[in-house]
């Protein structure tokens, strides 16, 4: 990584952007451009030889020493040649543009004229950089939209503090249940938006997707102090068998091997018709005995063999309504 | 030496950038004090590095002659035109919009191409307030690897090269693609462009393509056709989704994931225990798999088609005995 590199690049916006404001503290200037503010410092040091060429006397600009050291406040002269920053580059202009269309769809009304003004002025401004923007697009679908809806809604309880009326749905169980959480954070992993909560109805921490949460009602009262729960480390994965869990070994023919991608199996062998062969932990054999139903013919269950019997009986009893 | 660099670097702008004619390199090793230190070969190197990383940054350096008449002697300078953004003046909403837009990237480095746009946005002397808003935050996560590349490439109109696999066969094919544009669609990422094996648009998605994407030419090598509508033509290769319709007859208290869709629930009339519900559906194999896993609790009534390949799928499940084959 150059550090010479990114610093121009901070002080090609760290110099305008004192000088469009007068004066500025280190500890805003710090938060505005994300750095520790004895990073401002290096950086306004920097600046001590840098000037117009031949750097005479009268060429350089001129941080105000004293207002940083006595009342930690920059003011800065002699540049009036960077008075402007850089323009944007096209990675920087169409990531902005592509997010400003999410938001624009995932809003109601209200938000799109709004977004339309602003994608129109920066597209103006970032010229030939905006161009590339129209390569990269974002359709938010209507459970998208909802999905986003609900983050904002349960990211902003989460910050006030209050309880929260969850409906939700457990495929696991088929179960549509109700319960009351303490939200404590709403994170993104594996391509879906998850709550986490302290939930009373189960008395311990849990994950809720958020597309499987029929209802969610703010209420008055404030959250229990759950100063002592860890939020969960979601690195490892969302789902984090527990080694008493059964150790199923499942055959799977070609069409269904999509299992292996979408569960955390443990092991997987290739087989010679194009198949794989899985081992993975299952906590339930109901949630395992609705994925064998789910797959059809395409996979069987190896072992344990009392598994492969539980599965057969449950064909044999949803077929008994055909009859 | 990082902070001496810096100082050599910005030195080294500010003299193309105030420069109202081309600097020539001996004017620029004279003015710029580190330059003077060092021996022909070293500062030959020095400036060559320095002016990469310069434009690195996106800074437009120019190359010219001081005398057009007298090709001897190239020049450097910065315009001030192509090196300033333009200016920008936000009413306070939309400021806050793009502030909370800086948020929307789960994605390291779009995430941080945000913040830097915005940090530029900061210096033109916006003023970013995201509570002045009260917005729904959409988040755009990224978790493919291969995401990156064929932003790149799209960016850089490279052609590519990539293996490819569908999730229902352990075939890998390489493909061969001018990729048009980048597109998120029902929360899934997907590259759009010509597929130069088949001679026609395709869209690929980005979980199914395996290990790396590999350039395929230089970049510029080829044209997204005018008018090209990438919203469009995602939507127009998307699988469909046709409407169906399916009456199923589900157990009291159950099958909750299908009652969520339903166009309408009634209880069966004189069917203790069970109710009717409608769904609609795009692909039957689909709607088959989610019947399927409630399995005595979702009885399929119509269509036939869908009925018959229930029972078949389970029939095939019912008559596999453990360990056979």
């Amino acid at each position: 990584m150059s550090g010479a590199r990114d610093q121009v690049g901070r002080l090609l916006a760290l110099v305008p952007y004192i000088q469009s404001r007068e004066e500025v503290s280190v500890e805003q200037a710090a938060a505005d451009f994300g750095v520790k503010p004895q990073q401002i410092l290096k950086d306004l040091n920097v600046l001590w030889f840098c000037g117009l060429p031949g750097l005479g006397m009268g060429d350089l600009i001129d941080v105000d020493m004293d207002a940083l050291a006595g009342e930690g406040v920059i003011r800065l002269s002699n540049a009036d040649y960077l008075t402007r920053p850089l323009r944007l580059g096209s990675s920087e202009a169409s990531a902005l543009i592509v997010a400003l269309r999410a938001l624009r769809d995932a809003g109601d009304e209200s938000v799109r004229p709004i977004v339309d003004r602003t994608l129109a002025k920066l597209e103006a401004a970032a010229g030939d950089g905006a161009a590339l923007a129209a390569q990269v697009d974002v359709l938010v679908s209507s459970d998208e939209a909802e999905v986003n809806r609900l983050r904002t809604t349960l990211s902003d309880a989460a910050d006030r503090g209050r309880q929260v009326r969850l409906g939700y749905y457990v495929p696991a169980r088929d179960e549509a249940t109700e319960r009351t959480v303490d939200p404590l954070r709403v994170v993104t992993a594996e391509g879906n938006s998850y709550l986490e909560a302290w939930c009373h109805l189960a008395e311990g921490q849990r994950l809720f997707r958020l597309d499987r949460v029929s209802s969610a009602e703010v209420l008055d009262t404030p959250v229990d102090d759950h100063h002592d729960v860890q939020p969960r480390d979601l690195a490892a994965g969302l789902f984090q068998p527990s080694p008493d869990d059964t150790l199923v070994t499942l055959r799977l023919q070609p069409k269904a091997r999509w299992v292996a991608e979408y569960y955390p199996v443990e092991t997987t062998s290739e087989l010679d018709d194009g198949g794989l062969r899985v081992t993975l932990r299952a906590g339930d054999n109901g949630w395992l005995t609705r994925l064998m139903l789910r797959i059809g013919g395409a996979a069987e269950i190896e072992h344990p063999a009392e598994l492969s019997t539980v599965v057969r009986r449950a064909a044999i009893a949803a077929l008994r309504n055909y009859e | 030496m990082a902070a001496r660099k810096s100082e050599r670097l910005l030195n080294l702008l500010i003299t193309l950038l105030v420069s109202r004619s081309y600097v020539t390199k001996e004017r620029i090793r004279g003015v710029v004090e580190q330059y003077r230190d060092q021996s022909d070969d070293a500062f030959e190197k020095m400036f060559e590095r320095d002016k990469e990383e310069l434009r690195s940054l996106g800074i437009p350096i120019e190359v010219g002659y001081l005398d057009r008449a007298f090709e001897d002697e190239p020049g450097y300078r910065v315009e001030r035109a192509a090196f300033e953004l333009p200016q920008i003046d936000l009413e306070p909403d939309e400021a806050a919009v793009i502030g909370l837009a800086a948020r929307v990237w789960q994605h390291a480095g779009l995430a941080s191409a945000t913040s830097d746009a915005l940090v530029k946005l900061k210096a033109a002397g916006v003023s970013v307030d995201r509570t002045a808003l009260n917005v729904v935050q959409p988040q755009l996560a990224v978790e493919e690897p291969s995401f990156e590349a064929f932003w790149r490439a799209t960016q850089s109109r490279t052609r590519v090269v990539f293996t490819y696999h569908t999730s229902s066969s352990a075939e890998e094919s390489v493909r061969h693609l001018q990729p048009w544009g980048v597109v998120s669609y029902r929360g899934r990422w997907y590259v759009v462009g010509l597929d130069t094996d088949r001679g026609a648009p395709r869209l690929f998605r980005l979980s199914r393509v395996k290990g790396s994407v590999d350039k395929d030419g230089k970049g510029g090598s080829f044209e997204v056709p005018p008018g090209t509508d990438i919203r469009a033509l995602t939507e127009s290769l998307a699988p469909q989704y046709t409407d169906h319709r399916a009456q199923l007859r589900v157990r009291s208290d159950s099958a909750h994931g299908l009652r969520r869709h339903a166009r309408a629930v009634d209880p069966a009339g004189g069917d203790e225990g069970w109710d009717r519900i409608e769904v609609s559906y795009g692909r039957s194999d689909a709607l088959a798999d989610e019947v399927l896993s409630y399995g005595a609790d979702v009885v399929v009534e119509a269509p036939d088609d869908l009925r018959s390949m229930v029972v078949a799928r389970l029939q095939a499940v019912a008559a596999d005995p453990a360990g056979a084959r």
